[in-house]
């Protein structure tokens, strides 16, 4: 009785002493986690860098063609003249066609292809990671069997099959590429789902009767996303550089005009006019370095190790 | 005075396959839990000690059907929990209910204090959906939180405040038992005291049963009525408070009691202190025998070949030991 | 008393944070006596371990520095040396060993390599005398055959083990100070009362100062001679142990001793409360010009949280920084 008595006057003289200590400190760290994660990525520079590079990338390819309307398969000047022509700033390649014309018009196809492989590619690894993850066991064992399947054989050979099996097309070429680049990222979602599934709060859920869908997707996913994220912005950037690559080897649609395309087009040339493979080739580049920069951030912003202290 | 048992375990075995290389091995087990019995009289609280590694957070776990049971039965009031399974065992669920020992890994850092605690009245029924709200709300009160700290995510807490949420969330499915696993222990000293004075005060305003488990003999003397001792997976010593601690009769207790430092001159200065030498033994696949014996000061022959069976030495007090007498003069004395 | 072998004085650790500068160390005041075991106690993020880094000159910079004081080993203010010299007090005058030992061994070198290591760099001689060393450490730390065990690695150890040879490693070059921050924390009571029975027998056999960091008082009354109570980066109280024990005179430690539950040999049937500190540790960044624990003592007064509370002697050897003590007299 002395005692809770002696305690109680202690709460209030505290409460008197300093009336906001407890809320003070409460409205001080009140900050969403989303919202947290993005003070932190604004604070970094290099993450906001990529972030405009990328805006400005797709500026480029979606708004800047309505105003840029030369078409990129016409002849329009004197093949492989050199940056800096009139009427071609960017140069020609070796039919003619304008190259600043192909960059803006081409960019759509190979940013869609890179997105939609990045999709195809996080769909699959996800499903099968994360149920290998959460179930373990055979489960486990059959998924990840499958997965080093995939993994060992020869990427690019694999996907030339497929892509010359049906006719190259972007969604062809989109698919390939997500079929044979989902292996890493089922690899980390099932790390993510080993560790988060060992984690108190999900023996917390299923001692309130959680069931196993509402575990997964309601309370492992979203504690999962922050590198499932990283990863899907590098599958982003693997895929278009993955996407040159078999244009490089000829394996695109020849109808659609893309960056990898011009530089496969362009290869026997590259000795004589280097604009025509380097000026996509710096396009490819900026794109996949402002995607990685962004992955980067992000990895950053949401690690809670990096935060703080 | 009769008392009413609430929670009780019998010849309780979790054993886990170890994971083995090839088809041909002979399969590995980890004996967790090897065979324990108890009962947890309603209303009471119930503690189990031990070394780590000794079986305690398994036998926790069990108890929530949180890991495969290998054998033994389970009784909670008058349902076998360890034939339940499906919708039956979720009805069970709300009865026991678990706080853990890390106040930062057992709270969902996606969802709001308030979210947590409300989400078991809403996988199970408890109460009207009206009411939840307010059920919320009370609960934060009850357990010195602010209800206004509903909308908070669990980081901006501190890890007692956070350890209040976990409190609340094992409360708000109104459950019988509660089954605290080290509940204090990641806690500084000042905030552990917290922690049990709530423990305590809900346990006499509710009704509360506790299966409670700790590695700290003060927090377990302090707060259980009655203490099993754990040693690899079975109970070598299981007795109320009062008679545990005044008359310890097991070495391993007698030797864990030793080692406790203590700031109590009177117990610092025993000279009959035992120190122990080495390291638990592994358990993976137990040789036969007492578990105690690798590091019993006193054990003989007879320890390593044959397995001291728990046998009652007075109410409420076992002991499994060889050389327990059975008017009950430990080993350690007659040296 | 005799002169003190290692003297801190006036110690101030400031660290760049978010939320402005963090002095997560302030006017600390500690000697340390030839021959003593000194223990540390304090809640989480009072500032032991720092002080023990400040003392090795380990403070990462940035964003954390040491502002002011000195801290004096036999007369030479180590926070004025050159960074060459340091390395040679560091595991040579002074050793540490740490609460995690197995963040602390390098798991690709056998352990014998690594307490070897340390022997060479520290004190030359050939490799085959300096394994002869390490195994003679092991041995002394009272690891059952070294010479075998000298060859095995880190991860085929228990906690126990690992933090034995942590302690070998620390006195392989007969250190005159040795710093313990919470050696036993990840330890079970058993292996913990193993590894106190050896550092006070080592402490006897060496001579070397121990300074026991802890939040256990248990551990403190059974090892220590005198301690140093911390709150928020302050001494609030030090004194002998048995002194403070059963006559504390800050709120705080009265309350740090009431709120555990002692382990007694007697349990009566009746269990009263626990002493409540209610409340938690306040931000560094955001202390007042007060005394830091006023917002959480059930004694405060208006002067307690206007002004910081100067130090007072109480008995011999027995200093209190609280405005209580002012206010009665000693
Ligand atoms: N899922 C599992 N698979 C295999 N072994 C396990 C598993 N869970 C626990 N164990 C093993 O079972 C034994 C008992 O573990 P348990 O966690 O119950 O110990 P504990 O008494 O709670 O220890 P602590 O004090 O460290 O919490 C340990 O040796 C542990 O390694
Ligand atoms: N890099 C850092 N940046 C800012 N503050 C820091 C940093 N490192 C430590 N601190 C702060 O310094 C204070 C003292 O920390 P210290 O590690 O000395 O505490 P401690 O008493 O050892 O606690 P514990 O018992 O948890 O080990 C804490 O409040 C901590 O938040
Ligand atoms: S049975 Fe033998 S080994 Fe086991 S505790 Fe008793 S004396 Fe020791
Ligand atoms: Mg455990
Ligand atoms: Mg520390």
């Amino acid at each position: 009785m002395g005692r809770n008595d002696m305690s109680e006057q202690a709460n209030s003289q505290i409460q008197a002493a300093s009336p906001s200590f407890e809320t003070e400190v409460d409205i001080l760290t009140i900050e969403h986690p989303l919202r947290e994660a993005a003070r932190m990525f604004a604070r970094n520079k290099a993450a906001v860098g990529g972030l405009i590079l990328l805006v400005g990338i797709l500026i480029l390819t979606l708004v800047v063609p309505f105003f840029y309307t030369v078409d990129p398969f016409d002849l329009v000047w004197a093949p492989l003249s050199p940056p800096g022509t009139e009427n071609a700033p960017f140069g020609t390649d070796y039919l003619g066609r304008d190259i600043l014309a192909g960059i803006v018009h081409g960019g759509s196809a190979t940013l869609a292809v890179g997105a939609s492989a990045a999709l195809l590619a996080v769909v699959i690894g996800l499903s099968v990671g994360s149920l290998a993850g959460y179930y373990g066991g055979w489960v486990d064992e059959v998924l990840m069997r499958i997965t080093e399947f995939f993994q060992v054989l020869p990427t690019l050979l694999f996907a030339m099959v497929i892509v010359a099996l049906f006719r190259p097309s972007v969604a062809t070429v989109a698919f390939a590429i997500g079929v044979v680049s989902w292996t890493a990222v089922a690899r980390l979602a099932r790390s993510e789902f080993l560790r988060i599934r060992s984690l108190d709060y999900i023996k917390a859920a299923r001692s309130i009767s959680s069931s196993n869908r509402r575990i997964i997707w309601l309370v492992i996913l979203p504690n999962a996303m922050p590198p499932l994220v990283v990863q899907a912005t590098l599958a982003v950037g693997g895929a278009i550089l993955f996407e040159a690559g078999l244009s490089f080897l000829g394996l695109s649609d020849p109808n659609v005009m893309s960056w990898g395309f011009m530089i496969g087009s362009s290869r026997d040339y590259l000795m004589d006019a280097w604009w025509t493979v380097t000026i996509p080739g710096i396009f490819i580049f900026l794109t996949v370095l402002s995607v990685s920069l962004i992955g980067d951030g992000l990895n950053d912003a949401t690690n809670p190790k990096l935060r703080e202290r | 005075m009769t008392e009413e048992t609430l929670l009780s375990i019998e010849n309780l075995k979790v054993h886990f396959p170890l994971k083995t290389r090839g088809f041909s091995a002979p399969k590995s087990f980890v004996h967790a839990v090897d065979g324990i019995d108890l009962k947890i009289a309603k209303g009471k609280t119930f503690g189990i000690v031990g070394e780590s590694g000794s079986g305690k957070t398994t036998t926790a776990l069990a108890v929530m059907r949180l890991v495969p049971i290998t054998s033994g039965a389970i009784t909670l009031g008058d349902q076998r929990l360890d034939r339940l399974e499906g919708e039956e065992l979720r009805r069970a669920r709300r009865h026991m209910q678990i706080i853990f020992q890390d106040p930062y890994s057992s709270l969902n850092p996606r969802v709001r204090a308030g979210a947590i605690v409300r989400e078991p009245m809403d996988l199970m029924d408890v109460g009207e959906k009206s009411e939840r709200e307010d059920l919320v709300a009370e609960l934060f009160r009850q357990v010195g939180l602010r209800p206004e700290q509903q909308a908070l995510f669990p980081h901006q807490f501190s890890g007692g405040q956070r350890q209040r949420i976990g409190v609340a969330r094992a409360l708000a499915s109104q459950p019988d038992l509660v089954v605290c696993d080290e509940p204090v222990s990641a806690l500084d000293v000042a905030i552990q005291a917290q922690i049990i004075n709530l423990l305590r005060k809900l346990q006499a305003e509710l009704g509360l049963t506790y299966l409670f488990i700790s590695h700290d003999l003060g927090v377990v003397q302090y707060i259980c009525d009655d203490i099993a001792v754990m040693y690899l997976g079975k109970i070598v010593e299981m007795g109320d408070r009062i008679s545990l601690f005044k008359e310890p009769l097991h070495p391993y207790t007698w030797a864990l009691l030793s080692a406790v430092p203590s700031a109590d001159p009177a117990l610092r200065d025993r000279a009959d202190r035992i120190r122990l030498q080495g390291d638990p033994p592994s358990p993976i696949d137990p040789p036969p025998g007492c578990g105690f014996a690798s590091r019993c000061p006193f054990s003989q022959a007879l320890c390593t070949m044959e397995a001291p069976q728990l046998r009652t030495i007075r109410t409420g007090h076992s002991v499994a030991c060889h050389f327990v007498s059975d008017d009950g003069v430990p080993p350690q004395r007659k040296i | 008393m005799a002169e003190p072998l290692l003297e801190i004085k006036d110690l101030r650790v400031e660290f760049d944070t978010r939320d402005g500068v963090a002095t997560v160390i302030d006017g600390l005041d500690i000697s340390l006596y030839p021959g003593e075991i000194l223990g540390i106690v304090g809640e989480s993020g009072c500032g032991k371990s720092m002080t023990a880094l400040s003392i090795m000159r380990l403070v990462p910079v940035p964003p954390g520095r040491i502002a002011k004081g000195t801290i004096r080993l036999d007369g030479e203010d180590l926070l004025q040396v050159s960074e060459k010299r340091m390395r040679g007090v560091r595991g040579n005058a002074i050793s540490m060993i740490f609460q995690e030992p197995m963040t602390s061994l390098n798991p690709v070198f056998s352990v014998g390599d690594q307490i070897a290591e340390t022997i060479l760099l520290h004190e030359g001689g050939s490799k085959r005398a300096a394994w002869q060393r390490a195994v003679e450490m092991l041995d002394a730390v009272g690891i059952p055959v070294p010479e075998v065990r000298a060859r095995e690695y880190p991860h085929q150890m228990s906690g126990g083990m690992r933090q034995r040879v942590m302690i070998a490693m620390a006195l392989a070059c007969q250190p005159r100070v040795l710093i313990a921050d919470e050696p036993t924390t990840a330890l079970d009571v058993t292996v913990q009362a193993q590894i106190f029975d050896l550092l006070k027998d080592l402490q006897k056999k060496t001579g070397a100062v121990i300074v026991l960091i802890t939040h256990d008082m248990g551990a403190i009354a059974e090892m220590a001679q005198r301690v140093v109570v911390m709150y928020a980066g302050r001494k609030v109280e030090d004194g002998p142990v048995d002194e403070i024990l059963t006559n504390p005179k800050h709120p705080y430690t009265t309350g740090l001793i009431g709120c555990v539950p002692h382990l007694s040999a007697d349990p009566s049937e009746e269990r009263v409360p626990l002493t409540d500190i209610p409340g938690v540790v306040p931000p560094m960044t955001r202390l007042g010009q007060g005394c830091p624990f006023a917002p959480r003592c059930s004694e405060a007064m208006d002067k307690c949280r206007l002004e910081m509370p100067t130090q007072s002697v109480v008995g011999e050897d027995h200093r209190v920084s609280c405005w209580l003590i002012e206010n009665d007299g000693p």
